[in-house]
């Protein structure tokens, strides 16, 4: 994380006058100030309020937040919402995470067509993940849509499923479709990661007879922690944050049933759809309650891949 | 390791890679194909060449739907956002590197905590700040927004440049008689050029896809920005799906006509830098 003092290191000159600091400084703390840290810090506020609409009506202590937990449908709603999270996130850590992985190294020494295989891989994460979510709600279409067209063309009848309107399939197809969305991102770091990894350590190891997997497994597995460490923390903070995808492949209420519902719906549900008069304290609950948790996990996960890091050297 | 594999491996690996090149492509291959066939087409054959391509749904879309409106907004909200977020995080970030008086220290810190605060979570007070300033459905409230959620990332990178600046150079200006301000717009802005032109990209493309506020603050289809007009062309268009293929291009290409543009520019500023 960035040191509190890291801007203003060198000294240099005696400041100028206050007038003319004013200047310089007043037109961004001012822009930063009123639409980032007084909605941020107001969003806290509001979460330890009671609300009728949009008046206050006096102090409710954690009341807001025992209201997620126990008030329907939230009680249900928010544990379903944050196990799709949680499976989102896990399924995104084995799938875009390990195929990127495994592209990485198998591009590492490619000859011929490695840059267009890398540009070919990377594309898919320059377009818009609402974009994305709508263009395969189209592909994935039951009746006219290519996949299905293309699996029954193969032979695989059985396999073309109604994917996004089927409450065990939709969830795993969001993940499928996102994994293929941002696999180059994993890819390119780990490639970053392998191409930093000095040669002698795997002759070293060949010379000590090591196996190809054994000199995986032994040099090079440990020597990406850093790298893994870092695709782990953003995977997470990426998918716990998830919306646009989700919204345009499943709709505002993560449909079908609620099989793919995410906080992030869940959270613009509570905010602007079904909140009722208890709308604003219920979803600043909700919003200061996921901050905590993905800030809190991404500090303690940061701090454990360091210690690893620490220990190989 | 590759060198030494046996021949089967090899193939397999060829296979592995390729197949998968025509996995990541092939998905936005078909969307700009079935932009270029009519519906009718479409829906007998989804997967194919189009018979005599067309761009019939292109002008459908860009009049009837409004994608020439949702493309000027996202245009007016995004490029003003970067333009003022990164004007006043340039001004900003001067004194922050260059000068030590009361409270540097502290503002700094403050600028650089909204590095890691989420700004989705003051999403229900902004809207009512908004409403307060009757900045509900109004793009100049938008462009605001935007152009203050950048400028914590801009005042890091940009103290950063001034940072690495010699102290000579406005010691010398200073004696020579010129002005807080003349030393700062003759001599520092255009010695950090190149980091202008990078913060610019890296603020451009997260707003540029910017879903959730435009959703939340934005009312009327004359306002849209490009990702609040396609969610509600995709529950207007329903049946048109060439007219939803042709949307989706529409939406996608600016970006990627903006970064073969910017990627060429970005490494001109930047070897241009180093020459110095």
């Amino acid at each position: 994380m960035v040191q509190a003092g890291e801007l203003n290191t060198p000294r240099r000159s005696a400041a100028p006058r206050w007038r003319v600091l004013a200047v310089f400084l007043l037109p961004a703390l001012l822009l930063y100030s009123v639409f980032i840290v007084y909605p941020l810090v107001t969003a806290l506020e509001y979460s330890f309020f009671e609300w009728r609409g949009i008046r206050q009506a006096g102090f409710a202590g954690l009341g807001n937040y025992r209201d997620l937990f126990g008030v329907y449908p939230y009680d249900q709603q928010l544990w379903r919402a944050f196990g799709h999270n949680a499976l989102f996130f896990a399924g995104t850590m084995l799938i875009q995470n390990t195929v990127g992985l495994l592209f990485a190294l198998l591009l590492f020494r490619y000859g011929r067509g490695k840059r267009f295989l890398q540009a070919a891989f990377t594309t898919p994460y320059l377009v818009d993940p609402l974009v994305i979510g709508y263009l395969w709600s189209l592909l994935l279409n039951p009746t006219f849509g290519p996949v299905n067209s293309l699996l029954e063309a193969a032979g695989l009848d059985s396999w073309a499923l109604p994917w996004l309107g089927d409450t065990r399939t939709a969830l795993p197809v969001v993940i499928v479709v996102n994994a293929w969305q941002w696999v180059g991102f994993p890819m390119l770091l780990f490639s970053a990661a392998l191409a930093g990894i000095p040669a002698e350590y795997h002759e070293a190891a060949r010379v000590d007879g090591a196996s190809a997997w054994q000199s995986f497994r032994r040099v090079t597995l440990p020597l990406l922690t850093p790298a893994i460490g870092v695709v782990s923390v953003l995977t997470f903070i990426g998918n716990f944050n998830a919306f646009g995808l989700v919204y345009a492949m499943a709709g505002s209420t993560g449909s079908p049933a609620g099989s793919t519902d995410v906080l992030g719906l869940l959270f613009y549900r509570v905010a602007f759809v079904e909140g009722g008069t208890e709308a604003i304290g219920r979803s600043s609950a909700l919003a200061v309650l996921m901050f905590v948790f993905i800030f809190g996990v991404s500090l303690l996960a940061g701090s454990y891949f360091r210690r690893r890091e620490r220990r190989l050297l | 390791m590759t060198a030494r594999r046996r021949a089967p491996g090899r193939v397999a690996v060829h296979l592995l890679l390729w197949g998968y090149g025509v996995v990541a492509l092939l998905p936005l291959v078909v969307m700009v194909l079935n932009s270029l066939r009519p519906t009718s087409e479409i829906f007998t054959t989804p997967l194919g060449l189009p018979a005599s391509p067309t761009l019939n749904s292109y002008a459908r879309v860009w009049t009837e739907a409004s994608f020439s409106s949702y493309l000027t907004n996202s245009l007016v909200v995004t490029c003003g956002a970067v333009l003022l977020g990164t004007a006043v995080s340039a001004l900003a970030a001067y004194p922050l590197a260059r000068y030590d008086f009361a409270g540097s220290r502290v503002l700094g810190a403050y600028f650089l905590a909204g590095l890691m605060l989420p700004i989705r979570l003051g999403l229900v007070p902004i809207f009512y700040l908004m409403d307060s300033m009757g900045l509900i459905d109004s793009l100049l409230g938008l462009t605001l927004l935007y152009a203050a959620s950048g400028v914590p990332f801009c005042v890091f990178v940009l103290s950063a440049f001034y940072r690495s600046l010699p102290g000579e150079l406005d010691e010398a200006a200073r004696i020579d008689g010129a002005g807080e301000f003349r030393i700062f717009g003759q001599i520092m802005l255009p010695l950090v050029r190149p980091a202008l032109a990078s913060v610019m990209l890296f603020q451009f493309v997260p707003l540029w896809h910017e879903f959730l506020y435009p959703l939340v603050l934005l009312r009327s289809d004359e306002k849209f920005t490009i990702p609040r007009g396609l969610s509600q062309f995709f529950g207007e268009y329903t049946t048109d799906w060439s007219a939803l293929f042709a949307g989706l291009v529409l939406a996608t290409a600016p970006l990627f006509v903006l970064f073969v543009l910017a990627t060429k520019q970005i490494i001109a500023e930047l070897t241009a830098g180093m020459s110095k």
